[in-house]
């Protein structure tokens, strides 16, 4: 994503304020780049117009490998390579490879789901994703504004800001 | 901050805890230089994982010979404490999958600790069936599918053994990986707290530059439910997978079909047991008495008493079963449960887990923390017992008396065992420590809902 540089920072201590506030400023034109909470605000993403995610059907279809990987190992492996006699049970004993296609499947599926996760998230250990105010991880909720994609000055935006209810509005300057 | 207090039920978090305070007071253990009391018991732990390492060290370098086992009885000390450890680990994954999925948040303050507690307990439980393959350096070679020098001889997918290496390993690289992604956001607001050059690599490291946007809070929320939706199936899969160790074979006393929703109620009544253990010192340790409150324990001891009962009644239908099946074997196992020479292993099980539990039906019992920690720890011997009389009873009386006979644990079997304790305790320990014991992103989100309000 590209970032910019001169940045408007709205700071609310309140996560039902930041929620109503988000609806307003949006509605008074100004572009929010995105918002930063402590803990998940529910409805959050809906204020902000974003689309919902499609993790679910990654999770599906990571599922859906595990499963077909697994009933091709032990067919494979158990009829096809090297079949033998085991209690006189039939070479494609099908019930009793019920549960590894399982397992294999939860194990694809959660392992696709978050590496996805954190692929289309950037997570990575040191990852360098920005922040705004370093109280973002612990009680404010902060909407940043990115001044360069706004048609509003930002003496308008920060009014604008003010009177959706932040508690403080600062600017922030990234040098990257 | 408005805050809207509910009438029916209690609040989740007391004191009039504000949104920043939940950070400072589980930020503030892992910030504080580690105090005298806790390099004791880290130094307490760390010793006895030492002295179990002998039992260790005599059982890889010596053999399987150095246990116990005897002819007849080829099964007994080793995977009782694999069965009891996989069962604790159970507790973990129901608080924060299950109760996730039924919306209950009482969950958010203890699912940390009992997912780590998770971890730990199954790292502990496969010890045991790594130990016991003799040489476990070349036990990936038999346990997985990999290619080899035998002529591609591949594993036996018949086998319910190798279905337990898939569950397990399934189990616990699953739950390690939803404990990691419910630890990021935690992780992050150490981070932006630390001071010290240590704190700030390790945590930037472990944080995985995580901010809390709108979008990646949105996609971390759908992560957790699905995860939660993989893990629930796959903890009940895990536990009725080790139950078809004993059930699908044919041991008059194992052969029952009764086992897996048996195990899976009996793993979660030494979960919560377990976690109880902990969680009752942590809590009183680090003084999260508003985190952590009498409600908590209250809920978990009624899961306790109604997995207890649902063992009690299982043990119950076993006994009909094999008075109505009409098989002499079976009669004779199960009376020689009671009376035989085991009979003190079958009425400690009794007493400890059908009997002890039943006192939480009275509410003063169950909002108790003395007697809940004292009878959380009879609950875990109880189901220790369990595992011993299940496994041991069933075998050492054979088909031929002239085989018949009794096992002794030998003290490099009691050593192995001590050495699991070390180990968890010690890992336990670290993880106090230096992780936030409490998930605090979770317990932000009902602070405004399910938080007493402070009297003004």
């Amino acid at each position: 994503m590209e970032h910019g540089k001169n940045y408007l920072v709205g700071v609310y201590d309140d996560d039902h304020v930041l929620l109503k506030a988000v609806t307003t400023v949006r509605e008074k034109g100004v572009k929010i780049e995105e918002c930063y909470t402590p803990f998940p605000v529910h409805g959050l993403e809906h204020a902000l117009g974003y689309n919902r995610t499609r993790l679910p059907i990654v999770a599906f279809l990571f599922g859906m490998t595990g499963m077909c990987l697994a009933m091709f190992m032990q067919v494979f492996m158990m009829v096809i390579d090297w079949p033998q006699i085991i209690g006189g049970k039939p070479f494609f004993a099908y019930p009793d490879f019920v549960p590894i296609t399982f397992e294999l499947s939860v194990l694809l599926s959660a392992f696709g789901l978050v590496g996805t996760f954190f692929v289309r998230s950037d997570l990575k250990p040191y990852g360098g994703a920005r922040v705004f105010d370093k109280r973002q991880t612990d009680d404010m909720h902060i909407m940043a504004i990115d001044l360069a994609s706004q048609k509003l000055s930002q003496e308008e935006v920060s009014s604008i800001l003010k009177e959706s209810g932040a508690a403080e509005v600062n600017s922030k300057t990234f040098e990257d | 901050m408005d805050v809207y207090t509910s009438h029916v039920r209690p609040p989740l978090v007391t004191g009039g805890k504000t949104v920043h305070d939940v950070t400072d007071d589980v930020c503030k253990h892992v910030e504080a230089t580690p105090n005298i009391k806790w390099l004791m018991a880290l130094g307490v732990s760390a010793v006895t994982l030492l002295i179990g390492a002998f039992g260790v060290y005599r059982t890889v370098f010596y053999g399987i010979g150095e246990w116990g086992l005897n002819k007849t009885v080829g099964w007994a000390w080793d995977i009782t404490n694999f069965v009891w450890w996989v069962g604790i680990g159970h507790a973990g994954t129901l608080i924060s999958a299950v109760l996730l999925l039924f919306r209950q948040k009482w969950r958010m303050s203890i699912n940390r600790a009992a997912e780590a507690m998770t971890i730990f307990a199954v790292i502990c439980a496969l010890m045991f069936p790594m130990l016991h393959m003799g040489r476990p350096w070349l036990g990936m070679y038999w346990a997985l599918p990999f290619p080899n020098t035998f002529g591609e001889l591949w594993v036996n997918f018949n086998s319910p053994l190798l279905w337990d290496v898939f569950a397990i390993s399934t189990y616990f690289s699953v739950s390690l990986v939803f404990w990691f992604v419910g630890l990021i956001p935690d992780f992050a607001t150490i981070r932006d707290r630390a001071t010290g050059p240590i704190a700030k690599a390790a945590y930037g490291a472990l944080s995985m530059g995580w901010v809390g946007g709108a979008k990646d809070w949105m996609r971390y929320e759908y992560v957790s439910l699905i995860l939660a939706g993989l893990a629930t199936p796959l903890v009940l899969s895990v536990h009725t997978i080790v139950s078809f160790d004993f059930a699908t074979s044919v041991i008059p006393g194992w052969h029952t079909t009764i086992f897996p929703p048996y195990f899976v109620a009996g793993a979660i009544f030494s979960g919560f047991a377990m976690v109880l253990t902990l969680m009752l010192v942590t809590r009183h340790v680090y003084n999260l008495k508003d985190y952590i409150t009498i409600n908590h324990i209250e809920s978990m001891n009624k899961v306790i008493v109604t997995t207890g009962s649902i063992v009690g009644i299982a043990y119950i239908t076993e006994f009909f079963i094999a008075w109505y099946s009409g098989v002499e074997y079976e009669h004779y196992v199960f009376l020689n449960r009671m009376k035989g020479p085991y009979w003190w292993a079958y009425w400690s099980m009794m007493t400890c887990n059908v009997i002890s539990p039943q006192l939480f039906w009275f509410k003063k019992v169950r909002t108790n923390i003395y007697i809940t920690f004292a009878l959380s720890i009879v609950v875990n011997i109880g189901m220790w017992f369990e595992r011993f009389v299940i496994i041991v009873t069933s075998l050492h009386r054979d088909f031929l008396p002239s085989s018949w006979a009794m096992f002794y644990p030998s003290k490099i079997d009691v050593l192995v065992y001590v050495f699991t304790f070390g180990l968890f305790f010690t890992l336990f320990f670290l993880f106090a420590k230096y992780f936030p014991v409490v998930n605090m992103a979770e317990v932000k989100s009902i602070i405004r809902d399910s938080s007493e309000r402070k009297e003004s």
